[in-house]
């Protein structure tokens, strides 16, 4: 029942951290495999706790984001010390869910949790967290269209009595590699209270904080990014997150959550103005915060209304202080809202950054074209497959797919297979378009302005193709 | 290193060559795997490496830095290489006050400083020691990168200065007992941001190509994701000092990343496509 409320005041402890940095040695990005390559690695030891696996491609290590289907997209999991960064959807809807999930599974795997938020209570945000999905439910809920394929095993069913399957796996009873590294949850329903209370956490709520004066001098971080970042390195260095505390031998997860982040509540005018006074701070703040992450066991979520931020040039030097970037587009109030294709769907989810970290390479999906779905109680995300949306990326246009070997073709701007297509292609489409303007309809301009669709009467219905010839329906 | 790229570039370790600007610039795609080349090329051919790594942690380059064959530990404790690791020092720079004047010092500061106390700290571990014969060979300077020195605040000029002061220093500095010219390389990397208007961005890398004499442009396929074909890399060799009497030598190439190599070929000809 120690649910520890919000931490003191850390103004005092800051000075304690003569030389905290240098150490440490414990970091995020050491080989943990069973090899001992690092000189100062901390061993198999730090392979033990739960909630984590090593990934398959750099033994890095990796906790889930709270759903399995964002874990696969993600190469597996969320790097501990890395930062993911939720671009909003328009009307802030989905993203909120995304966000409980990551501190859902925090409480289910034992983490630590640390809060922030400027709008609401961290308190209020922990009781409305989703509750656990228990294994033999599950199976109903899922239709078959579904990543089932790239489930992982870990879902199969335990043979042990059921509800043993709920009770968060806190202490090690067996090694930790049966433990489940991503679970299920049931947006419906509330998480217990019990699981709430038996976890730790600390909050963050801007209104409380900032009351206290300023004993700082001035520097370009916006006030409430200052007391949030001295608060977290706070909570890292009590708690012994960052190897650097004598007393503290921490084996856990620290996991981060900062809702929000860049809107007005925060302090910050980047959403309001083009030009901004301090328009370097909310970069600064990332980049300390990913300092401090990157030295210290643990993960942070980001949520920020990257729709409302006026200066295009912040939202791409936020993109590259960030590690993993994903975008939801939600389709309320789109026109896609319309779209027969997408009558099943509530939005697009964008991968848009994927870390490369201790590697050359990244373990990107193949898929680009991903919607996502909040049935009754599942959020899930699914492969969209179009052609129609392959015209947005002015890629190739329909009809034209099956000379595609695979998704996306290996072929390079500049190609001489490219040119000859291209001129064969701008052949025909003269043709198909001049053909299609004759139903009457308005051209609507895609992607580039070279080539033009018009959505001919007939070609909706049923969301399938059904006049224009040449049009294979053959998935590539 | 990747031997590829040296064949591209026509350059091996042995035969480094000397006191020339590198500019490394991606746009909408992933360039970090070109400074893993010159980091771990740099290394091998025995030149003395200052190492100022504002994006990723040491581990991450050491790990990268042994699959293509160097130990950074190793060179560290040598006193071959000088790493300044930005992330873990930014934070301690932040929170507390330092007597002596930090690198990172612009961080505590409010309005956009100067990078001196970077010129300083990189000078002061480039400097040829003073025991008579040479252990290593010429002195690199290697940033990772530039534009994110824009987003902590520093201006571009500011950043221009920098660029201008280590060229002078690590490229042509003569020493007053001995008349030694310190012939050394800069190299440094700067993200393009394309669509996105930053303007200081575009002011910095306009400046940089326009003084660099090698310039490595990686972009993103115009076509979008491949997985065959990760992207395109753009060489032009330039000669700024000279008034261009011959054009600029350019040559384009696609690339795929595998894990402990880069493959180049012609436009088109990914192994893939034939």
């Amino acid at each position: 029942m120690a649910a520890a409320a919000t931490c003191g005041s850390g103004a005092g402890s800051t000075a304690c951290m003569a030389s905290a940095a240098s150490k440490s040695n414990v970091t995020s990005f050491q080989r943990r495999g069973p090899r001992a390559s690092g000189t100062d690695s901390g061993g198999p030891r730090l392979v033990s706790i739960a909630g984590t696996r090593p990934s398959v491609r750099n033994g890095q290590l990796l906790v889930s984001t709270g759903l399995p289907a964002l874990d696969q997209l993600l190469g597996g999991g969320l790097a501990v010390g890395t930062v993911l960064l939720i671009e909003e959807d328009k009307y802030n809807i989905y993203s909120p869910l995304l966000f409980k999930y990551f501190l859902a599974e925090g409480i289910i795997s034992g983490h630590t949790l640390l809060v922030a938020s400027a709008k609401e209570d961290p308190a209020d945000i922990l009781q409305e967290l989703p509750a656990p999905l228990l294994n033999d439910n599950y199976k109903k809920e899922l239709d078959e269209d579904v990543y089932n394929h790239k489930i992982p095993e870990s879902n199969v069913k335990m043979k042990i009595a059921w509800r043993y399957q709920l009770l968060p796996k806190m202490e090690q009873i067996g090694p930790v590699s049966s433990s489940r590294f991503g679970h299920y949850y049931d947006a419906s329903k509330r998480i217990p209270q019990e699981l709430i209370e038996a976890s730790k956490w600390h909050g963050f709520f801007l209104p409380k904080k900032i009351s206290s004066p300023l004993k700082v001098e001035p520097c370009s971080l916006t006030h409430g990014y200052l007391k949030l970042l001295q608060f977290i390195q706070n909570i890292i260095y009590e708690e012994g997150f960052d190897g650097s505390n004598p007393q503290k031998k921490q084996k856990n997860i620290l996991r981060i959550g900062i809702q929000n982040l860049g809107s007005p509540l925060w302090g910050d005018d980047i959403c309001c103005t083009e030009n901004c006074d301090n328009s370097h701070s909310l970069t600064k703040f990332l980049y300390l915060l990913r300092g401090l992450l990157r030295t210290s066991l643990s993960a942070c979520i980001i949520t920020m209304p990257a729709h409302l931020i006026q200066n295009k040039a912040i939202i791409a030097r936020v993109t590259n202080l960030s590690d993993t970037v994903v975008g939801l587009e939600s389709f309320i109030g789109s026109e896609k809202e319309t779209n027969p294709l997408y009558k099943d769907y509530h939005g697009l989810i964008h991968i848009r950054q994927i870390p490369r970290l201790n590697n050359l390479i990244c373990d990107e999906s193949d898929v680009k074209d991903l919607a996502f779905k909040l049935k009754k109680k599942l959020f899930t995300i699914e492969w969209v497959q179009d052609n129609y949306l392959r015209q947005e990326r002015n890629i190739y246009p329909p009809g034209f797919s099956y000379l595609l070997k695979q998704k996306d073709s290996a072929w390079g701007e500049g190609s001489l297979q490219h040119s000859t297509f291209l001129m064969s292609f701008l052949a025909k489409a003269t043709a198909f378009a001049s053909r299609l303007v004759r139903h009457g309809e308005p051209l609507k301009q895609t992607g580039s302005g070279r080539i033009r669709q018009a959505a001919g009467p007939g070609l909706w219905h049923d969301g399938r193709r059904q006049e224009a010839p040449g049009f294979l329906g053959i998935p590539p | 290193m990747f031997p590829e790229l040296n064949n591209l570039l026509n350059i091996t370790p042995d035969r480094a060559e000397q006191g020339k600007l590198t500019l490394l610039c991606d746009a909408k795609t992933d360039g970090s795997f070109l400074v893993h080349h010159f980091l771990s090329f740099y290394l091998k051919a025995n030149c003395k490496v200052c190492f100022v790594a504002l994006i990723q942690s040491f581990s991450h380059y050491n790990i990268v830095g042994q699959k293509l064959g160097v130990s950074l530990t190793l060179a560290r404790e040598r006193g071959q290489l000088v790493f300044l690791e930005g992330l873990k020092s930014s934070t301690d720079v932040f929170f507390q006050a330092h007597e002596e004047p930090h690198p990172l010092q612009f961080l505590r500061e409010a309005s956009p400083g100067n990078l001196q106390p970077l010129f300083e700290f990189v000078r002061e571990a480039l400097k040829p020691v003073d025991n008579g014969e040479a252990a290593w060979r010429c002195p690199v300077l290697l940033v990772d990168d530039l534009s994110l020195l824009l987003s902590l605040g520093v201006g571009a000029v500011a950043v221009l200065d920098f660029v201008h002061y280590c060229r002078a220093t690590v490229c042509w500095e003569l020493k007053v007992s001995i008349l030694c010219l310190m012939q050394g390389n800069v190299v440094v990397l700067v993200h393009d941001s394309g669509d996105a208007e930053d303007e200081e961005n575009d002011i910095l890398l306009n400046g940089l190509s326009h003084q660099s004499h090698l310039i490595l442009r990686t972009e993103g396929l115009a076509t979008g994701f491949c997985r065959d074909v990760h992207g395109q890399l753009r060489i032009l060799w330039r000669r700024p000092s000279q008034p261009t009497a011959q054009r600029d030598r350019s040559l384009t190439y696609q690339y795929k990343i595998q894990d402990k190599n880069v493959s180049f070929f012609a436009k088109g000809m990914s192994p893939a496509v034939l």
